[in-house]
Protein backbone atom coordinates (compact mmCIF):
# COMPACT_ATOMS: atom_id res chain seq x y z
CA UNK A 1 0.00 0.00 0.00
CA UNK A 2 1.70 3.16 -1.12
CA UNK A 3 1.01 6.57 0.30
CA UNK A 4 3.00 9.07 -1.76
CA UNK A 5 1.49 12.58 -1.97
CA UNK A 6 1.87 14.19 -5.37
CA UNK A 7 2.86 17.63 -4.03
CA UNK A 8 6.08 16.52 -2.31
CA UNK A 9 9.62 15.80 -3.43
CA UNK A 10 11.47 12.66 -2.37
CA UNK A 11 15.05 11.57 -1.70
CA UNK A 12 16.44 8.07 -2.33
CA UNK A 13 17.10 7.85 1.39
CA UNK A 14 13.30 8.12 1.92
CA UNK A 15 12.92 11.70 3.13
CA UNK A 16 10.15 13.91 1.82
CA UNK A 17 10.54 17.66 1.25
CA UNK A 18 7.87 20.32 0.79
CA UNK A 19 8.43 23.87 -0.40
CA UNK A 20 6.42 26.24 1.80
CA UNK A 21 4.92 29.58 0.79
CA UNK A 22 7.59 31.41 2.82
CA UNK A 23 10.36 29.73 0.82
CA UNK A 24 11.38 27.31 3.56
CA UNK A 25 11.48 23.56 2.99
CA UNK A 26 9.84 21.14 5.44
CA UNK A 27 11.41 17.69 5.81
CA UNK A 28 10.20 14.37 7.17
CA UNK A 29 10.48 10.67 6.41
CA UNK A 30 8.10 8.90 4.07
CA UNK A 31 5.24 6.57 4.85
CA UNK A 32 7.25 3.82 3.20
CA UNK A 33 10.24 4.53 5.47
CA UNK A 34 8.18 4.35 8.65
CA UNK A 35 6.60 1.14 7.40
CA UNK A 36 10.05 -0.39 6.90
CA UNK A 37 11.27 0.75 10.29
CA UNK A 38 8.21 -0.12 12.37
CA UNK A 39 7.10 1.58 15.58
CA UNK A 40 9.12 4.76 16.15
CA UNK A 41 10.56 5.23 19.61
CA UNK A 42 13.17 7.99 19.30
CA UNK A 43 13.80 11.03 17.15
CA UNK A 44 16.68 13.48 17.29
CA UNK A 45 16.35 16.54 15.07
CA UNK A 46 19.11 18.93 14.04
CA UNK A 47 19.33 22.06 16.17
CA UNK A 48 17.97 25.31 14.82
CA UNK A 49 20.72 27.37 13.22
CA UNK A 50 22.74 24.38 12.02
CA UNK A 51 23.99 24.57 8.44
CA UNK A 52 23.33 21.48 6.38
CA UNK A 53 24.88 20.30 3.13
CA UNK A 54 22.64 18.34 0.76
CA UNK A 55 22.91 14.66 1.63
CA UNK A 56 24.43 15.33 5.05
CA UNK A 57 23.43 13.09 7.99
CA UNK A 58 21.48 15.47 10.16
CA UNK A 59 18.88 13.59 12.22
CA UNK A 60 18.23 10.17 13.64
CA UNK A 61 15.05 8.15 13.86
CA UNK A 62 14.97 4.95 15.86
CA UNK A 63 12.27 2.36 15.73
CA UNK A 64 11.79 -0.72 17.87
CA UNK A 65 13.91 -2.43 15.22
CA UNK A 66 16.82 -0.17 14.42
CA UNK A 67 18.39 3.27 14.30
CA UNK A 68 18.33 5.05 10.97
CA UNK A 69 20.03 8.23 9.81
CA UNK A 70 18.04 10.98 8.18
CA UNK A 71 19.81 12.98 5.45
CA UNK A 72 19.27 16.60 4.49
CA UNK A 73 17.48 16.56 1.12
CA UNK A 74 18.64 20.11 0.41
CA UNK A 75 21.41 22.46 1.58
CA UNK A 76 20.54 25.31 3.90
CA UNK A 77 20.07 26.43 7.48
CA UNK A 78 17.76 24.72 9.95
CA UNK A 79 15.09 27.27 10.90
CA UNK A 80 12.68 25.06 12.86
CA UNK A 81 12.66 21.70 14.58
CA UNK A 82 9.48 19.84 15.49
CA UNK A 83 9.69 19.12 19.21
CA UNK A 84 6.46 17.13 18.97
CA UNK A 85 8.07 14.27 17.00
CA UNK A 86 10.89 14.14 19.52
CA UNK A 87 8.39 13.94 22.36
CA UNK A 88 6.04 11.46 20.67
CA UNK A 89 7.91 9.67 17.84
CA UNK A 90 4.93 7.40 17.17
CA UNK A 91 3.12 10.25 15.41
CA UNK A 92 5.40 9.46 12.44
CA UNK A 93 3.72 6.04 12.25
CA UNK A 94 0.28 7.62 12.42
CA UNK A 95 0.89 10.14 9.63
CA UNK A 96 4.39 10.43 8.23
CA UNK A 97 3.53 13.55 6.19
CA UNK A 98 1.91 15.48 9.03
CA UNK A 99 4.72 14.55 11.44
CA UNK A 100 7.38 16.80 9.95
CA UNK A 101 10.83 16.78 11.51
CA UNK A 102 12.58 20.02 10.65
CA UNK A 103 12.51 23.04 8.31
CA UNK A 104 15.38 24.38 6.25
CA UNK A 105 15.89 27.79 4.69
CA UNK A 106 17.40 26.53 1.43
CA UNK A 107 20.51 28.06 -0.10
CA UNK A 108 18.94 27.40 -3.47
CA UNK A 109 15.34 26.19 -3.69
CA UNK A 110 16.02 25.02 -7.25
CA UNK A 111 17.97 22.13 -5.69
CA UNK A 112 14.56 20.57 -5.02
CA UNK A 113 14.55 19.65 -8.69
CA UNK A 114 17.35 17.17 -7.93
CA UNK A 115 14.85 15.17 -5.86
CA UNK A 116 12.29 12.71 -7.20
CA UNK A 117 8.67 13.57 -7.84
CA UNK A 118 5.91 11.24 -6.60
CA UNK A 119 5.88 9.04 -9.71
CA UNK A 120 9.64 8.61 -9.71
CA UNK A 121 9.64 7.82 -6.00
CA UNK A 122 6.86 5.26 -6.43
CA UNK A 123 8.89 3.54 -9.16
CA UNK A 124 11.97 3.71 -6.93
CA UNK A 125 10.17 2.08 -3.98
CA UNK A 126 8.68 -0.59 -6.23
CA UNK A 127 12.11 -1.41 -7.63
CA UNK A 128 13.57 -1.62 -4.12
CA UNK A 129 10.88 -3.92 -2.78
CA UNK A 130 10.59 -6.32 -5.73
CA UNK B 1 19.78 -18.59 -0.25
CA UNK B 2 18.11 -21.77 0.93
CA UNK B 3 14.33 -21.79 1.05
CA UNK B 4 12.98 -20.66 4.40
CA UNK B 5 11.21 -23.24 6.53
CA UNK B 6 7.58 -22.54 7.31
CA UNK B 7 5.59 -23.42 10.40
CA UNK B 8 2.09 -24.98 10.18
CA UNK B 9 0.71 -21.48 10.91
CA UNK B 10 2.40 -19.74 7.98
CA UNK B 11 -0.85 -19.28 6.02
CA UNK B 12 -2.48 -17.70 9.08
CA UNK B 13 0.34 -15.16 9.32
CA UNK B 14 0.00 -14.29 5.66
CA UNK B 15 -3.76 -13.82 6.01
CA UNK B 16 -3.09 -11.44 8.90
CA UNK B 17 -0.59 -9.45 6.77
CA UNK B 18 2.31 -10.23 9.05
CA UNK B 19 5.70 -8.82 8.17
CA UNK B 20 7.59 -12.07 7.68
CA UNK B 21 11.32 -12.28 8.28
CA UNK B 22 14.07 -14.88 8.24
CA UNK B 23 14.67 -16.05 11.79
CA UNK B 24 17.26 -18.84 12.02
CA UNK B 25 16.17 -20.15 8.63
CA UNK B 26 12.45 -19.94 9.44
CA UNK B 27 9.96 -17.56 7.87
CA UNK B 28 8.45 -16.00 10.99
CA UNK B 29 6.21 -13.01 11.75
CA UNK B 30 8.11 -9.97 13.05
CA UNK B 31 4.87 -8.11 13.71
CA UNK B 32 1.33 -7.84 12.35
CA UNK B 33 1.27 -4.04 12.12
CA UNK B 34 2.46 -2.60 15.40
CA UNK B 35 5.02 -4.30 17.60
CA UNK B 36 4.35 -1.86 20.44
CA UNK B 37 0.60 -2.51 20.43
CA UNK B 38 1.28 -6.24 20.44
CA UNK B 39 3.58 -5.77 23.42
CA UNK B 40 0.91 -3.87 25.36
CA UNK B 41 -1.72 -6.49 24.45
CA UNK B 42 0.36 -9.14 26.23
CA UNK B 43 0.98 -6.94 29.29
CA UNK B 44 -2.66 -5.92 29.65
CA UNK B 45 -4.80 -8.56 27.92
CA UNK B 46 -3.72 -11.56 25.86
CA UNK B 47 -1.46 -12.22 22.89
CA UNK B 48 -0.31 -15.33 21.06
CA UNK B 49 2.95 -16.28 19.42
CA UNK B 50 3.73 -18.95 16.87
CA UNK B 51 6.81 -20.61 18.36
CA UNK B 52 6.61 -23.72 16.20
CA UNK B 53 10.17 -23.05 15.01
CA UNK B 54 11.38 -24.24 18.40
CA UNK B 55 12.08 -27.96 18.50
CA UNK B 56 10.56 -30.32 21.06
CA UNK B 57 12.72 -33.42 21.52
CA UNK B 58 11.46 -36.43 23.42
CA UNK B 59 13.86 -38.61 25.37
CA UNK B 60 12.28 -42.01 25.79
CA UNK B 61 13.53 -45.03 27.63
CA UNK B 62 15.19 -46.21 30.78
CA UNK B 63 17.80 -43.93 32.26
CA UNK B 64 16.50 -40.67 30.82
CA UNK B 65 16.83 -38.92 34.17
CA UNK B 66 20.40 -40.10 34.76
CA UNK B 67 21.33 -39.01 31.23
CA UNK B 68 19.87 -35.54 31.74
CA UNK B 69 21.67 -35.26 35.07
CA UNK B 70 24.91 -35.47 33.06
CA UNK B 71 23.72 -33.38 30.11
CA UNK B 72 22.24 -30.34 31.89
CA UNK B 73 23.72 -27.76 34.26
CA UNK B 74 20.50 -27.55 36.27
CA UNK B 75 19.50 -30.62 38.23
CA UNK B 76 16.62 -32.68 36.84
CA UNK B 77 16.28 -34.29 40.28
CA UNK B 78 14.33 -31.13 41.14
CA UNK B 79 11.58 -32.58 38.92
CA UNK B 80 9.52 -34.83 41.19
CA UNK B 81 6.00 -34.76 39.81
CA UNK B 82 4.79 -35.50 36.31
CA UNK B 83 4.51 -32.35 34.23
CA UNK B 84 7.05 -30.34 36.23
CA UNK B 85 9.40 -28.26 34.06
CA UNK B 86 12.89 -26.87 34.61
CA UNK B 87 14.89 -24.17 32.82
CA UNK B 88 18.51 -25.15 32.23
CA UNK B 89 21.62 -24.47 30.22
CA UNK B 90 23.31 -27.25 28.28
CA UNK B 91 27.07 -26.68 28.48
CA UNK B 92 30.12 -27.97 26.63
CA UNK B 93 33.13 -29.26 28.55
CA UNK B 94 34.59 -25.74 28.63
CA UNK B 95 31.56 -24.40 30.50
CA UNK B 96 30.18 -22.37 27.58
CA UNK B 97 26.47 -22.44 26.81
CA UNK B 98 25.45 -24.65 23.86
CA UNK B 99 21.80 -23.75 24.36
CA UNK B 100 19.27 -22.86 27.02
CA UNK B 101 16.18 -25.02 27.16
CA UNK B 102 13.18 -26.17 29.12
CA UNK B 103 12.98 -29.80 30.16
CA UNK B 104 9.61 -31.34 31.03
CA UNK B 105 9.37 -34.44 33.21
CA UNK B 106 6.44 -36.49 31.94
CA UNK B 107 7.33 -39.86 33.45
CA UNK B 108 10.53 -41.76 34.29
CA UNK B 109 10.96 -42.98 30.75
CA UNK B 110 9.76 -39.81 29.03
CA UNK B 111 11.28 -36.34 29.28
CA UNK B 112 10.79 -33.59 26.72
CA UNK B 113 13.29 -30.85 25.88
CA UNK B 114 12.35 -27.69 23.98
CA UNK B 115 15.30 -26.30 22.01
CA UNK B 116 15.93 -22.95 20.35
CA UNK B 117 15.35 -23.04 16.58
CA UNK B 118 18.79 -21.71 15.73
CA UNK B 119 20.49 -24.30 17.93
CA UNK B 120 18.34 -27.34 17.16
CA UNK B 121 20.69 -29.07 14.71
CA UNK B 122 23.85 -28.70 16.78
CA UNK B 123 21.92 -29.54 19.97
CA UNK B 124 20.62 -32.75 18.45
CA UNK B 125 24.09 -33.75 17.28
CA UNK B 126 25.45 -33.04 20.76
CA UNK B 127 22.68 -34.91 22.54
CA UNK B 128 23.01 -37.91 20.23
CA UNK B 129 26.77 -38.05 20.67
CA UNK B 130 26.41 -38.16 24.45
CA UNK B 131 23.48 -40.56 24.21
CA UNK B 132 25.67 -42.98 22.21
CA UNK B 133 28.36 -42.68 24.87
CA UNK B 134 26.25 -42.77 28.03
CA UNK B 135 22.86 -44.28 27.31
CA UNK B 136 22.80 -46.06 23.93
CA UNK B 137 19.35 -47.52 24.63
CA UNK B 138 17.77 -44.09 25.06
CA UNK B 139 15.66 -42.81 22.16
CA UNK B 140 16.17 -39.20 21.06
CA UNK B 141 13.07 -38.21 19.09
CA UNK B 142 12.84 -34.76 17.45
CA UNK B 143 9.17 -33.76 17.24
CA UNK B 144 8.95 -31.72 14.05
CA UNK B 145 5.39 -33.04 13.81
CA UNK B 146 4.35 -30.65 16.58
CA UNK B 147 3.36 -27.01 16.40
CA UNK B 148 3.78 -24.74 19.40
CA UNK B 149 1.68 -21.73 20.35
CA UNK B 150 2.35 -19.45 23.31
CA UNK B 151 -0.74 -17.70 24.71
CA UNK B 152 0.40 -15.00 27.13
CA UNK B 153 -1.09 -12.22 29.20
CA UNK B 154 -3.37 -11.69 32.20
CA UNK B 155 -6.41 -12.69 30.14
CA UNK B 156 -4.67 -15.68 28.51
CA UNK B 157 -6.32 -18.32 30.72
CA UNK B 158 -9.85 -16.95 30.28
CA UNK B 159 -9.43 -16.67 26.53
CA UNK B 160 -7.93 -20.13 26.28
CA UNK B 161 -10.95 -21.62 28.12
CA UNK B 162 -13.18 -19.74 25.71
CA UNK B 163 -11.32 -20.97 22.62
CA UNK B 164 -10.84 -24.54 23.82
CA UNK B 165 -13.21 -25.33 26.69
CA UNK B 166 -11.75 -28.84 26.89
CA UNK B 167 -8.44 -27.50 28.22
CA UNK B 168 -9.88 -25.81 31.29
CA UNK B 169 -10.36 -28.69 33.69
CA UNK B 170 -6.75 -29.87 33.42
CA UNK B 171 -4.96 -26.59 32.69
CA UNK B 172 -6.64 -24.28 35.20
CA UNK B 173 -5.02 -25.87 38.29
CA UNK B 174 -1.54 -25.75 36.70
CA UNK B 175 1.09 -23.90 38.70
CA UNK B 176 3.87 -21.98 36.89
CA UNK B 177 6.40 -24.31 35.26
CA UNK B 178 4.02 -27.23 35.20
CA UNK B 179 2.45 -28.95 32.24
CA UNK B 180 -0.32 -31.42 31.59
CA UNK B 181 -1.28 -33.58 28.64
CA UNK B 182 -4.70 -32.73 27.24
CA UNK B 183 -5.43 -35.34 24.60
CA UNK B 184 -2.66 -34.99 22.04
CA UNK B 185 -1.64 -31.58 23.38
CA UNK B 186 0.85 -30.69 26.06
CA UNK B 187 -0.29 -27.55 27.86
CA UNK B 188 2.44 -25.88 29.95
CA UNK B 189 2.15 -22.87 32.23
CA UNK B 190 5.37 -21.39 30.92
CA UNK B 191 6.32 -18.46 28.72
CA UNK B 192 8.85 -15.88 27.70
CA UNK B 193 7.00 -12.67 28.54
CA UNK B 194 6.80 -12.25 32.31
CA UNK B 195 3.03 -12.72 32.20
CA UNK B 196 0.73 -15.58 33.07
CA UNK B 197 -0.05 -17.87 30.19
CA UNK B 198 0.58 -21.14 28.45
CA UNK B 199 2.82 -22.71 25.89
CA UNK B 200 0.90 -25.37 24.02
CA UNK B 201 2.48 -28.10 21.92
CA UNK B 202 0.04 -29.80 19.60
CA UNK B 203 -0.01 -31.76 16.34
CA UNK B 204 0.65 -29.58 13.30
CA UNK B 205 -2.60 -30.40 11.53
CA UNK B 206 -5.12 -28.90 13.97
CA UNK B 207 -2.80 -26.01 14.91
CA UNK B 208 -4.26 -23.50 12.39
CA UNK B 209 -7.81 -24.20 13.69
CA UNK B 210 -6.64 -23.74 17.24
CA UNK B 211 -4.95 -20.44 16.27
CA UNK B 212 -8.19 -19.30 14.62
CA UNK B 213 -10.22 -20.19 17.72
CA UNK B 214 -7.86 -18.15 19.89
CA UNK B 215 -8.11 -15.26 17.42
CA UNK B 216 -11.92 -15.38 17.65
CA UNK B 217 -11.65 -15.45 21.44
CA UNK B 218 -9.86 -12.08 21.26
CA UNK B 219 -6.24 -13.15 21.52
CA UNK B 220 -4.00 -10.82 19.53
CA UNK B 221 -1.36 -12.36 17.22
CA UNK B 222 2.08 -11.11 18.21
CA UNK B 223 5.37 -11.38 16.36
CA UNK B 224 8.97 -11.94 17.27
CA UNK B 225 9.48 -8.20 17.77
CA UNK B 226 7.08 -8.03 20.71
CA UNK B 227 8.40 -11.35 21.96
CA UNK B 228 11.85 -9.78 22.17
CA UNK B 229 10.79 -6.62 24.04
CA UNK B 230 8.59 -8.64 26.39
CA UNK B 231 11.36 -11.10 27.27
CA UNK B 232 13.86 -8.28 27.74
CA UNK B 233 11.51 -6.45 30.13
CA UNK B 234 10.92 -9.75 31.92
CA UNK B 235 14.68 -10.12 32.40
CA UNK B 236 14.98 -13.27 30.31
CA UNK B 237 18.09 -14.07 28.29
CA UNK B 238 18.13 -14.66 24.55
CA UNK B 239 20.52 -17.30 23.27
CA UNK B 240 23.06 -15.99 20.78
CA UNK B 241 22.81 -12.48 22.16
CA UNK B 242 23.11 -12.67 25.94
CA UNK B 243 25.02 -15.95 26.06
CA UNK B 244 26.62 -18.38 23.68
CA UNK B 245 29.35 -21.00 23.57
CA UNK B 246 31.99 -18.45 24.55
CA UNK B 247 30.29 -17.42 27.80
CA UNK B 248 29.47 -19.37 30.94
CA UNK B 249 26.14 -19.16 32.78
CA UNK B 250 27.92 -17.21 35.55
CA UNK B 251 28.92 -14.54 33.03
CA UNK B 252 25.38 -14.48 31.67
CA UNK B 253 23.23 -13.82 34.71
CA UNK B 254 22.29 -17.49 34.77
CA UNK B 255 24.26 -18.66 37.80
CA UNK B 256 20.93 -19.38 39.51
CA UNK B 257 20.26 -22.14 36.96
CA UNK B 258 23.50 -24.03 37.68
CA UNK B 259 23.14 -26.71 40.34
CA UNK B 260 26.68 -27.12 41.70
CA UNK B 261 25.69 -28.56 45.06
CA UNK B 262 26.59 -32.18 45.70
CA UNK B 263 28.74 -34.41 43.53
CA UNK B 264 26.63 -34.49 40.36
CA UNK B 265 29.08 -34.60 37.47
CA UNK B 266 27.40 -32.64 34.68
CA UNK B 267 29.16 -31.65 31.46
CA UNK B 268 30.95 -28.34 32.02
CA UNK B 269 31.02 -28.59 35.82
CA UNK B 270 34.82 -28.81 36.13
CA UNK B 271 35.29 -25.78 33.91
CA UNK B 272 32.76 -23.75 35.88
CA UNK B 273 34.58 -24.54 39.13
CA UNK B 274 37.94 -23.66 37.59
CA UNK B 275 37.16 -20.54 35.57
CA UNK B 276 37.28 -17.09 37.19
CA UNK B 277 33.99 -15.20 37.21
CA UNK B 278 35.40 -11.98 35.89
CA UNK B 279 32.26 -10.73 34.14
CA UNK B 280 28.59 -10.55 34.92
CA UNK B 281 25.41 -9.73 33.05
CA UNK B 282 23.48 -6.79 34.56
CA UNK B 283 20.41 -4.77 33.70
CA UNK B 284 20.67 -1.16 32.51
CA UNK B 285 18.08 1.58 32.33
CA UNK B 286 18.99 4.59 30.22
CA UNK B 287 18.65 7.84 32.17
CA UNK B 288 18.72 10.07 29.09
CA UNK B 289 16.91 10.14 25.75
CA UNK B 290 18.04 7.47 23.32
CA UNK B 291 17.87 3.77 22.63
CA UNK B 292 20.26 1.16 24.00
CA UNK B 293 21.24 -1.44 21.40
CA UNK B 294 23.30 -4.61 21.36
CA UNK B 295 27.08 -4.08 21.06
CA UNK B 296 27.17 -0.50 22.32
CA UNK B 297 30.21 -0.08 24.61
CA UNK B 298 29.58 0.42 28.34
CA UNK B 299 31.99 2.29 30.61
CA UNK B 300 31.96 1.42 34.31
CA UNK B 301 34.17 2.32 37.29
CA UNK B 302 35.65 -1.19 36.98
CA UNK B 303 36.34 -1.13 33.24
CA UNK B 304 34.58 -1.57 29.93
CA UNK B 305 31.68 -3.80 29.03
CA UNK B 306 29.19 -4.23 26.22
CA UNK B 307 25.45 -4.31 25.77
CA UNK B 308 24.22 -7.75 24.73
CA UNK B 309 20.51 -6.96 24.24
CA UNK B 310 18.91 -3.55 24.27
CA UNK B 311 15.89 -1.70 23.10
CA UNK B 312 12.90 0.42 23.88
CA UNK B 313 10.76 -0.99 26.67
CA UNK B 314 7.12 -0.04 26.02
CA UNK B 315 5.98 -0.85 29.58
CA UNK B 316 8.60 1.51 31.03
CA UNK B 317 8.55 4.03 28.19
CA UNK B 318 12.33 4.02 28.51
CA UNK B 319 15.25 2.16 27.04
CA UNK B 320 16.65 -0.88 28.83
CA UNK B 321 19.37 -3.42 28.20
CA UNK B 322 21.42 -6.32 29.39
CA UNK B 323 25.14 -5.59 29.51
CA UNK B 324 28.11 -7.83 30.14
CA UNK B 325 30.36 -5.85 32.48
CA UNK B 326 33.26 -6.51 34.86
CA UNK B 327 32.15 -8.45 37.93
CA UNK B 328 31.47 -6.12 40.83
CA UNK B 329 29.35 -3.61 38.91
CA UNK B 330 26.13 -3.66 40.90
CA UNK B 331 22.60 -2.26 41.02
CA UNK B 332 22.75 1.35 42.16
CA UNK B 333 25.86 2.10 40.10
CA UNK B 334 25.71 4.55 37.22
CA UNK B 335 27.53 3.72 34.00
CA UNK B 336 27.95 5.40 30.63
CA UNK B 337 26.92 3.95 27.30
CA UNK B 338 28.39 5.18 24.04
CA UNK B 339 25.69 5.93 21.49
CA UNK B 340 26.74 7.60 18.23
CA UNK B 341 29.99 8.92 19.73
CA UNK B 342 28.23 10.39 22.76
CA UNK B 343 28.26 8.99 26.28
CA UNK B 344 24.86 8.74 27.96
CA UNK B 345 24.19 7.81 31.57
CA UNK B 346 22.47 4.58 32.53
CA UNK B 347 21.54 3.11 35.89
CA UNK B 348 22.52 -0.45 36.75
CA UNK B 349 19.33 -2.23 37.85
CA UNK B 350 18.38 -5.71 38.86
CA UNK B 351 16.19 -7.46 36.26
CA UNK B 352 13.34 -8.14 35.73
CA UNK B 353 12.43 -4.66 34.50
CA UNK B 354 8.70 -5.43 34.26
CA UNK B 355 6.39 -8.31 35.02
CA UNK B 356 2.67 -8.88 35.38
CA UNK B 357 1.81 -5.63 33.65
CA UNK B 358 3.92 -3.41 35.87
CA UNK B 359 7.28 -1.67 35.64
CA UNK B 360 9.64 -2.80 38.41
CA UNK B 361 12.60 -0.47 37.92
Amino acid sequence: MSNIPADLRYAKSHEWARLEADGSVTVGITHHAQELLGDMVFVENPTVGRRLAAGEECAVVESVKAASDVYAPIAGEVVASNAEVERAPEIINHDAYAAWMFRVKPDDAAELDNLMDADAYRAFVDAETH
Amino acid sequence: MAELKQTPLNARHREAHARLVDFSGWEMPLHYGSQVEEHHAVRTDAGMFDVSHMLPVDLRGEGARAFLARLLANDVDKLKTSGHALYSCMLHEGGGVIDDLIVYFLHESWFRLVLNAGCADKDLAWIETWRDRLAPELQVLPRRDLAMIAVQGPQAPARLWQAMPGTRELAEPLKPFNAVAVGEMLVARTGYTGEDGFEIMLPAKPAPYFWQALLEAGVRPCGLGARDTLRLEAGMNLYGQDMDESTTPFESGLGWTVALAGERDFIGRDALLRLPRARDLVGLKLLERGVLRAHQPVFTHLGEGEITSGGFAPTLNASIAFARVPAGVAPGDTVEVEIRARRLKAAVVKPPFARHGRALV
